[in-house]
């Protein structure tokens, strides 16, 4: 039990660590335009394909420094040249032309990179247990993974906080048009803000792309999840989103490693129902079964009891 | 007196459709077409018409459906003993009731909250289709048979050409009946909280009340395409509710023209067509669609209707004809330019040593093949730039108001 419950925590935080990555990009990009990107896992999984086609010819190493930086000047460049175009016409256009966007990555990856799951791998250097517990390994690239989640946070966090252009993006939030007549050029934050914000999701696919294996459906998987975490965490609050990422990645991983379900609960109730009952199945769910649904159930529990989220401000 | 000529006109097209199109083919088309253009204009009373961005509707469409499907079992089984043409009325019913419980709690708010409900409500239900194997038959879904229960007046919808009478009546009578939605108060007050839901709760009417009203309405009409998809194909699966159905839906409407009637009918149509045709020549066809979608949603925000409505000024004004030759000139070398990339996709795509497009045949790893393909998409891009400023110089005088001065 104890040692389920440890791996369970682990495997936990390396998910939830991994979707704050993403998470944190997307509220950054919501706070600024007011668009929720749904192609931002898109650019999650380009990051992990373009990460397996540099890697045959450089390694692993090299990748995950170029991989991100490509990722992002692409994001970049989606903003310079659609989303500020679709602007004009409205919020629900822009939301709908990064849905469009998100369906157009996804046949494009299948069209380069085939339909077939890509074989690639993590570096050979990290390919060993960093320690065995209770006859249990724990890989070191999970740890790798970890490490570059909590050093990205505290990058950002420093970068947001205690740098002149974490302050004017911080200010370009809420008053873009003071900033502007400052003098400084917030069509230019904006679009170095979305492809940072990109770049940080093709780091994510990067690194998680060996774990989570790299195949075209890999963006749809994570996609809604991520959707689901920023709206849990409150549109637009990057704490927000780290609680609310590990939240989600330690309650599927926990949900996962159990073996708890509807038939220990009736028999804790002293209640049983025939095999033929026409509910049978509600009465034979188990949490492992229902944990991709978790996440879902809590989105729509916390938009119906709190639609600001968490952590986030009244809404307008 | 012109409107009811246009529901008349309507009509008798959709009678006489399968007199010109009598292949089985065809008339599966047909088919898929009605269910669409019901799906789609009941997603539109929710964006176009209530301002309600849904990344879910699928979820009143798919449920309407398998109800539609166990209804048939029923049938089947002599529980229950009425006409497979109800069919459709009881996946109605079942999107409705879904559609009430479900927008009790999210159609609080507009925009992106109520976006997220539905996408979360989606993902949900999607998800617990397949656990839960009695209603919705896991991975393999449920399947019924349309052939059984009375006869309606000799008709047993044996065949697709009966199923086709069938889907078009109840197209016609869902689609009059969402029009006339429009034409009442209610319809109308969902304009009104669409555009400024603070003016309407003052003058007096409950903004939720107001958008409940209208998605409830759309899922019934959701849930009617969804009773005729279950009686056209006979199978339900999990791939009909989810988010993938959702989205396209959304592109039907889109597409086709959130701001007109008629638009996401022209959508239904168009991409049900493309769909059909293009999967039959290309497997690339989801990739040209995904490119159209992105291209409409950036020069063309108002959709397929929106392009054809913009040219009502100059209609009125009697200078269309102006515009004809500009079009021309710049349309064909647009056609080129568009041909010769997906020529070029086409060939990068293609394993065989031997490519053959439009009649011609090219060595798909040959230098000579891809230069001159690049050549003609140079050319005609160069082409289609200079034809750009003469077309939007015709544009500006066929709507331009002359000012008494003589021609």
């Amino acid at each position: 039990m104890f040692e389920v419950l440890i791996f369970a925590t682990l495997n936990g935080l390396v998910t939830g660590l991994l979707l704050f990555m993403l998470a944190s990009g997307l509220t950054l990009i919501f706070s600024m335009m007011g668009v929720l990107n749904f192609a931002h896992a898109s650019f999650y999984m380009l990051g992990a394909y373009f990460a397996y086609s540099i890697s045959l010819y450089t390694g692993f190493w090299p990748a995950l420094i170029l991989a991100p930086v490509l990722v992002g000047v692409l994001g970049a460049l989606v903003e310079r040249y659609g989303l500020r175009r679709v602007h004009k016409s409205g919020h629900v256009a822009e939301l709908i032309f990064t849905f469009g966007l998100a369906f157009l990555i996804e046949e494009a990856v299948q069209f380069f990179w085939g339909r077939a799951t890509k074989d690639y791998r993590s570096p050979d250097i990290l390919d060993f247990p960093l320690f065995t517990l209770f006859g249990q390994n724990f890989p070191a690239y999970k740890a790798f993974m970890i490490f570059i989640s909590i050093a990205i946070f505290i990058a950002l966090y420093f970068v947001l906080t205690r740098t002149r252009i974490g302050i004017i993006i911080q200010a370009a939030i809420t008053h873009p048009h003071t900033v502007g007549n400052l003098g400084h050029n917030v069509p230019l934050i904006f679009m170095a803000v979305f492809g940072v914000g990109t770049g940080l999701a093709g780091l994510a696919g990067v690194i998680a792309g060996p774990v989570l294996t790299t195949f075209p459906g890999m963006a749809m998987v994570l996609g809604s999840i991520v959707f689901v975490i920023v709206v849990i965490g409150g549109l637009g609050s990057l704490a927000g989103a780290l609680v609310a990422s590990l939240l989600i990645g330690l309650l599927q991983s926990y949900a996962i490693a159990s073996d708890l379900g509807m038939p220990d609960l009736l028999n804790w109730l002293g209640v049983s129902f025939e095999r033929d009952h026409p509910l049978n199945d509600i009465w034979r769910l188990t949490l492992p079964q229902i944990a991709p649904i978790l996440p879902y159930l809590l989105l729509v529990l916390v938009l119906i009891f709190r639609p600001s989220g968490l952590f986030g401000k009244r809404e307008s | 007196m012109f409107k009811f000529a246009v529901w008349i006109i309507f009509a008798i097209v959709i009678v006489l459709l399968p007199q010109f199109f009598t292949s089985l083919l065809s008339v599966s088309i047909l088919n898929q077409m009605a269910i669409a253009i019901v799906f789609a204009l009941s997603y539109n009373m929710l964006l176009g018409q209530g301002g309600m961005l849904s990344f879910g509707h699928a979820v009143y469409f798919g449920l309407g459906g398998f109800m539609a499907v166990h209804a048939l079992l029923g049938i089947e089984d002599g529980d229950y003993f009425f006409s497979v043409t109800l069919i459709p009325l009881v996946g109605g019913l079942f999107g409705l009731l879904a559609a009430l419980f479900i927008g009790s709690f999210s159609t609080h708010k507009a925009g992106t909250v109520f976006a997220m409900i539905s996408l979360g409500v989606g993902e949900l239900i999607a998800a617990s289709s397949l656990i839960l194997v009695s209603f919705f038959g896991g991975e393999a879904g449920v399947s019924g048979d349309r052939t059984y229960g009375p006869t309606f007046f000799g008709y047993d919808f044996a065949q697709d050409i009966q199923v086709y009478y069938l889907a078009a009546a109840w197209m016609f009578i869902a689609t009059l009946a969402m029009y006339l939605f429009t034409q009442t108060p209610a319809g109308r007050m969902a304009n009104a909280v669409r555009d400024n839901p603070e003016r309407a709760e003052f003058i007096g009417y409950s903004a939720r009340r107001v958008r409940l009203i209208s998605f409830v309405m759309s899922g019934f009409f959701a849930g009617i395409a969804g009773g005729l998809f279950a009686v056209n194909y006979e199978i339900l699966t999990e791939q009909n509710l989810n988010a993938v159905t959702s989205g396209n839906v959304l592109l039907m409407a889109y597409i086709g023209g959130l701001g007109f009637f008629i638009g996401p009918i022209i959508g239904a149509v168009v991409l049900t067509l493309m769909n059909s045709v293009l999967s039959h020549y290309t497997t690339l066809w989801m990739l040209y669609l995904g490119i159209m979608f992105v291209l409409t949603v950036m020069f063309l925000p108002n959709g397929l209707t929106g392009f054809l409505m913009m040219h009502r000024t100059p209609w009125h004004l009697g200078k269309i004809r102006l515009l004809i030759k500009p079009y021309i000139v710049t349309s064909i070398p647009g056609a080129v330019f568009a041909l010769s990339l997906v020529a070029m996709v086409e060939m990068a795509h293609s394993s065989e040593a031997e490519f053959v497009f439009l009649g011609a045949s090219f060595n798909s790893s040959g230098i000579v093949s891809w230069g001159v393909l690049i050549a003609i998409a140079l050319g005609s891009f160069i082409a289609l730039r200079r034809s750009l400023p003469a077309l939007r110089e015709a544009w500006a005088q066929a709507n331009a108001i002359d000012s008494g001065e003589q021609k």
